[in-house]
């Protein structure tokens, strides 16, 4: 177990916004979150992260500091810095000597597929490049834990695709636990071994769906029938959580 | 140069108007001088002028300076603790809605009738206080929410947090305020030469005053075409400033 969230429930001002609401997170395992707007599912996120604590219930982290790492919605990269500042920043907040630490952002870099571009500025980047230097900079620190809080939702779809499989491909290379918030259904059974289904606001497990099939996807895994059949139950299952007609379907 | 013809062109098409005015009207000169009367009196006033804008430029840098240092050290206090922020900003607002004019005598018994300069400069400091401290202010607070989250993520102490993080992402914030904070300490300073009074400090206020009493009105027109120079040639120079202080900060 790398984390997990035990029965929490968080109030704001304007009203309850998650739970009660319970998470496992295995270790190596990636799970999606998925369900309507304001279910609390970035919530649930910034819980696991530790970046925010439940007003009811208890947070269960194995993961300690630096073993956590958080992927925005944007890129959130510092314009005046370059790059591989940015990738090495973590690391030096860590007090990891400034040599040391642009080495290990430089082959973070690379592993994403940006060799060649350690020393150009936020501004320079085009957004899924940015991306990718944010991922480098979550992944710099080898996380136990990686939360990912709808992370391509301001690319095309071309990106976002070329995106998720990396990001599976870095997953295999070193098997840190992903959890990751989506809108959308094809996003979440195919980068997920897990959907975890919210109810809308204030969130509840609507469902909790295994997804079966080998990390990373072979090729054409969008067209299989396995795939497809899944994708429709996590659809039924948000279309039950948000209490439309649909509930019927799978 | 298409930009710049316009107001050449309005300023040419004035002066023309302003000559002839005088010309045709035989307007006194102790009342209002032709403008080629005023070129004369620049022209014969040229070392006395530029040493007079000198002395007012140096009271507005080294104001800028000052300002500068405690107005960017204060908000970094009050970055820091919430009292400290409570505390200093209604001061801070005082401070920027009283007239300088008002301060001025006091501040002139404080300094010290032998030392004209310190009263000036502490006036000047005193226009040129705020912008640039509210610019440092807003901007401390200025960086990326998600950027706070992630160094609350990685642990970071408060000390790594204001130097990695809040005093970069102030940087705009900060070459904006200067850039208003500079033009602010020039006509701190001119407004402090008129109500401190001169002593040996002979600025262009002082150059103004003194035509004034002699009614040599073309040497005051003079002055005044000296200081709005000044002040223009130190805007665009700030202009300048900020875009390659911006550039270097955004790498583009």
């Amino acid at each position: 177990m790398v984390a997990e969230l035990q029965n929490v429930e968080v109030d704001y001002d304007r009203g309850r916004a998650l739970g009660p609401f319970s998470l496992a997170i295995g270790a190596g395992e990636t799970v999606a979150l998925v369900g309507p707007s304001g279910c609390g599912k970035s919530t649930a996120l910034r819980l696991l992260a530790g970046l925010e604590q439940p007003t009811r219930g208890r947070v269960a982290r194995a993961a300690g500091r630096g073993e956590t790492a958080v992927v925005f919605q944007a890129p959130t990269l510092a314009p005046w810095l370059s790059a591989r500042a940015n990738v090495a920043l973590p690391l030096e907040l860590a007090g990891v000597a400034k040599a040391e630490a642009a080495a290990r952002a430089d082959a973070a870099l690379a592993r994403v597929g940006l060799a060649g571009a350690e020393a150009a500025r936020p501004v320079q980047l085009s957004g899924g490049m940015a991306m990718r230097v944010s991922l480098a900079r979550a992944l710099v620190t080898e996380p136990k834990l990686l939360l990912l809080d709808e992370p391509f939702a301001a690319l095309d779809e071309i990106t976002r695709r070329t995106l998720a499989d990396d990001v599976l491909a870095l997953w295999a290379a070193t098997k840190p636990a992903i959890v990751f918030v989506t809108h959308n259904v094809e996003e979440a059974v195919y980068m997920a071994s897990r959907v975890v289904v919210l109810s809308k606001g204030p969130g509840r497990t609507a469902a909790d769906v295994a997804v079966d099939g080998p990390m990373p996807r072979p090729a054409h895994f969008r067209t299989e029938a396995s795939f497809r059949q899944t994708a429709e139950q996590v659809s039924a299952a948000l279309a039950e959580g948000v209490g439309s007609a649909r509930s019927e379907v799978g | 140069m298409s930009r710049l013809w316009p107001p050449l062109a309005l300023t040419a098409l004035l002066l023309a108007a302003w000559e002839a005015a005088c010309r045709a009207l035989a307007v006194p000169p102790y009342f209002l001088p032709a403008p080629s009367a005023v070129a004369v009196a620049l022209g014969a006033n040229v070392p006395t002028l530029i040493a007079a804008a000198w002395s007012t430029l140096a009271v507005a840098l080294i104001a800028l300076v000052v300002a500068s240092i405690v107005s960017q050290a204060l908000a970094l206090v009050t970055a820091l603790s919430p009292v400290a922020d409570r505390a200093v900003r209604p001061l801070a607002s005082v401070i920027q809605v009283t007239p300088v004019v008002a301060i001025a005598p006091l501040v002139v018994i404080w300094a010290g009738i032998d030392h004209p300069e310190r009263a000036l400069v502490s006036l000047a400091v005193l226009v040129a206080f705020f912008p640039i401290f509210s610019g440092a202010v807003t901007g401390l607070k200025s960086a990326d929410p998600d950027l706070e989250r992630l160094f609350d993520l990685y642990g970071a102490t408060p000390v790594q947090r204001a130097l990695r993080l809040r005093l970069p992402a102030a940087v705009p914030y900060l070459l904006e305020g200067h850039k208003v904070g500079a033009g602010l300490a020039l006509i701190g300073a001119v407004v402090a030469e008129f109500v401190a009074g001169s002593g040996q400090v002979r600025g262009l206020a002082w150059q103004i005053l003194d035509a004034g009493n002699k009614l040599q009105t073309a040497r005051m027109i003079a002055a005044l075409v000296v200081l709005g120079a000044m002040g223009v040639a130190l805007h665009a120079l700030l202009e300048a400033a900020e875009r390659a202080g911006l550039k270097w900060w955004r790498g583009r």
